[in-house]
């Protein structure tokens, strides 16, 4: 008798089908920080439909892990948007402001 | 002596020409204490994205300026004694919103003329 091996060899030859992997694109868009690539050095707190972009519907501050944003040009739009907050340009809750 | 920036929010109850009086107000008061105004912005009748005090809009104000530091202080003593100015907020300047600063003063001329 043959192993075991060689048996499910001789067997399954030209049986065997392979599920093919499905073609998913997996690689997504790297997320960058728009502030480092354009070169932006201040956030102006006095523009709220740019400042619009890091936050949600909601007026709640978008986290770094969904914007891309750079630690140190993150902490400049927090501080940003709570200034427009302060002044009334930018609601402190909002809704569907999107 | 640094660079400082000053928004502030008058009542809209007010007249147009009230809101021009209140304005050189501050910017005599600021230049009297050996302030240098860099730029004086009008930004009119603006809605506020939520109520203060019980009101929906206000006169935005803009002014940049250098000034001792101890100015800065005696301005919004002089904000919170004035019942007509609703909100206000002072920042200081460092470079790159110097530089920033000067960028959005040339697109807003530009724009005028």
């Amino acid at each position: 008798m043959a192993g075991i091996d060689e048996q499910s060899k001789i067997k399954n030859e030209g049986e065997i089908r392979y599920l093919s992997p499905l073609d998913i694109n997996t690689s997504k868009a790297k997320k960058y920080c728009m502030f480092r690539r354009s070169g932006i050095k201040y956030v102006d707190y006095k523009d709220p439909d740019f400042l619009s972009r890091f936050i949600n519907e909601q007026g709640k501050i978008l986290p770094r892990r969904l914007t891309g944003t750079s630690l140190k040009y993150q902490r400049k739009v927090a501080v940003a948007v709570k200034r427009a907050r302060h002044l009334g340009l930018l609601p402190y809750v909002g809704d569907l402001l999107k | 002596m640094k660079n400082y920036e000053t928004v502030f929010i008058l009542n809209p109850a007010l007249s147009e020409e009230q809101v021009q009086k209140t304005v050189d107000k501050y910017e005599k008061s600021l230049k009297s204490n050996g302030a240098k105004i860099i730029n004086k912005e009008v930004w009119g009748l603006k809605k506020l994205a939520y109520t203060i005090e019980n009101k929906n809009s206000g006169f935005y104000n803009l002014l940049e300026y250098t000034a001792p530091a101890d100015i800065v202080s005696s301005l919004e003593v002089e904000f919170t004694r004035d019942e007509t100015v609703m909100r206000y907020l002072t920042v200081t300047l460092d470079k790159h919103a110097i530089a920033w600063a000067e960028k959005r003063r040339n697109r807003n001329t530009k724009k005028a003329s």
